[in-house]
């Protein structure tokens, strides 16, 4: 694998660095923002994005300049960018160290973002469990303050830009643009219908620019080096620049991993994260967070970047890579994330909150050894019920651990259902229930 | 009363945003940073500081999992149940906390220090099994590590073993 150079985690690399202002400005921090604010036109930063192709890093890949340009020109009133850091994503474990350990890093990129789009507030919405970071950005943001960098009159400019960390209270729901926006509003954490699209009627019902924590410590780095370099990096056209990858489960040396977009997936398990922790060979992974569907070794060589991903059936994500050994049971590894969505479902749509409930219940069965072969059907049925039928893209996923396992490891569930068979054990009033 | 006793830093968590209902969540926060949990009567009061109804803060309040509506021991641990951590023993953990403090899910010990709750993903997948407790997160848990912080903070209310500013893995210059 070629050597590659380190962006987002290049400081925190270096020994002794500890994310402070001082030794945010030793490493070249704010220099892009210096350069910029106030002197660059708003509209050139966000073309410079533009080109640079830089595509949201939260899981849905939009194009980043694309959806600042989304922003109505001429409207006079209050713009809002929130900064999406409600991490919840199983297997994604990146904004939390991006904000502990190089939290300058994004406040600049905030601060960058609120110039292009026009924005004079801006709201850090953390996931509340991470209260260690929330306190770590908060320093930083009184810091960056006291030196000029955040509030009225950045660097003496004119410009303002405030930021605020408001934390979330442990609704995975909430790293869904429009929930996190309800939610920053002091509700209940449901998504909106779109349209209308947070550009026109975002945060308080004015223009929004939602992104997330990796996406927006990019910034600095595409303004104070170009946007050329930036695209050179990775895969391009469309997959350009490095991506952080959580690699969990069953490797020698699980963490998060700066590499170019468009590695291949053996490079990252085998070569970046030391390969499986014990002999027994790789079974499955996921590619992309909880919500992407499960992949196999067949699919080893396929390019970590948003289009081989996908052509291969699942989805880059939000770059969480779980690794799973021969041995592990798959219906059991989609149960689990089945429970962790029937748990997280935030009960707005009928197909999401009742389907995940019956899906669980039915995996249940399955994997205590208690289910019939007509559960397979079913489980098919509800799944096909749920996905493109609610309002975000929640049950889509929450669909995607079944029907990625059943399409690879089948057998699997047809095993669990034939031992229960000819075990007996399906007790009769649950027969009663079904029929 | 919350007004009385945090009256500044009430409206200063007010000030940060256009629309005072936005305060909602930080105040439910300082309510529970006040009782351990937060009361009937703190989402009375809120409701009056935010010129809100009492249902319009309860549907908020029950909808977010780390309001607490009841009160909870005085170290709460929350240990990952999601696949990754599964993947590295969290269910031992869960055994751990079962053996070792005669609590399962959703109960307290009886003098009140403990209570567990087995929660989903706390993004720490890559440092599986952990666990919260109150604040702190405790990563790479081992029957170790795990005894040592149940007698630290028995004794001290607190353990070195918390998590810092998180990075792994962590970078080679470092560890020497």
């Amino acid at each position: 694998m070629p050597k590659h150079e380190l962006i987002l985690l290049k400081n925190m690399m270096q020994p002794g660095y500890g994310g402070s202002l001082q030794d945010y400005e030793r490493t070249g921090g704010y220099q892009a923002l210096r350069k910029a604010v106030g002197k660059v036109p708003p509209t050139e930063v966000t073309m410079a994005v533009m080109k640079s192709g830089l595509r949201g890093r939260g899981g849905a890949g939009f194009p980043t300049g694309v959806k600042w340009g989304f922003l109505p020109k001429d409207y006079q009133g209050p713009r809002y960018l929130c900064c999406n850091a409600d991490e919840s994503e199983p297997g994604t474990f990146k904004d939390r160290q991006l904000m502990e350990r190089d939290p300058h890093q994004l406040l600049e990129g905030i601060v960058l973002t609120c110039y292009a789009i026009g924005a004079e507030s801006a709201y850090i919405y953390i996931r509340g469990e991470l209260v260690l970071a929330a306190k770590i950005l908060e320093q930083a943001i009184k810091d960056a303050r006291a030196a000029g960098y955040i509030g009225a009159n950045i660097l003496g400019t004119g410009i303002t830009a405030n930021v605020w960390v408001h934390r979330g209270a442990g609704a995975y729901i909430c790293g869904e643009e429009t929930a996190l926006l309800e939610s920053l509003e002091g509700k209940r954490g449901l998504p909106r219908f779109k349209p209308p699209f947070p550009a026109t009627n975002g945060l308080y019902n004015k223009p929004t620019v939602v992104n997330n924590v990796e996406t927006l410590a990019n910034i600095p780095h595409i303004l104070g080096r170009g946007p050329e370099w930036f695209a050179s990096i990775g895969s391009p056209p469309k997959s350009t620049g490095t991506r952080v990858f959580c690699v969990s489960g069953h490797v020698k040396s699980p963490g998060n991993y700066e590499m170019p977009m468009g590695i291949t997936f053996r490079e990252l398990i085998y070569e970046v994260a030391g390969g499986m922790r014990s002999d027994k060979p790789l079974k499955a992974f996921i590619p992309g967070g909880a919500s992407a569907p499960f992949l196999t070794p067949d699919h080893l060589d396929v390019k970590l970047d948003f289009e081989s991903v996908a052509a291969a059936g699942s989805m880059l994500g939000s770059g969480g890579v779980t690794v799973m050994e021969e041995g592990t049971p798959m219906v059991w590894a989609a149960l689990r994330l089945m429970e962790f969505f029937y748990h997280e479902s935030c009960g707005k749509c009928s197909p999401c909150r009742e389907g995940s409930s019956w899906l669980v219940q039915t995996m249940r069965r399955i994997v205590a050894k208690r289910g019939q072969m007509e559960d397979l059907e079913t489980l098919v049925d509800l799944c096909k019920n749920i996905e493109g039928r609610t309002v975000c893209a929640f049950g889509d996923a929450s669909v995607a651990p079944i029907m990625g396992t059943l399409k690879y490891w089948r057998s699997e569930y047809v095993t669990l259902i034939q031992e229960a068979e000819a075990a007996n054990l399906i007790r009769p009033e649950e027969i009663a229930v079904r029929h | 009363m919350l007004k009385e006793k945090y009256a500044t830093e009430i409206e200063e968590i007010i000030s940060r945003y256009p629309v005072r209902r936005s305060a909602l969540i930080p105040l439910l926060y300082l309510a529970q940073r006040d009782e351990g949990f937060v009361s009937e009567a703190a989402m009375k009061e809120i409701a009056g500081l935010l010129r809100l109804t009492p249902p319009q803060v309860y549907e908020t309040a029950t909808f977010y999992t780390m309001i607490n509506l009841k009160r909870v021991g005085k170290f709460h641990l929350q240990v990952c149940k999601s696949l990754m951590c599964a993947l590295a023993g969290s269910d031992t953990v869960i055994e751990w906390v079962k053996t070792k403090l005669g609590i399962g899910p959703g109960e307290t010990t009886s003098d009140g220090l403990f209570t567990l709750s087995a929660v989903e993903c706390l993004a720490a997948c890559g440092t599986a099994p952990m666990m919260q407790v109150n604040e702190d997160y405790y990563e790479r848990l081992t029957e170790d590590t795990f005894d040592r912080i149940l007698s630290d903070l028995k004794r001290d209310g607190t353990c070195p073993l918390k998590t810092g500013p998180f990075m792994w893995p962590e970078p080679v210059n470092a560890k020497s």
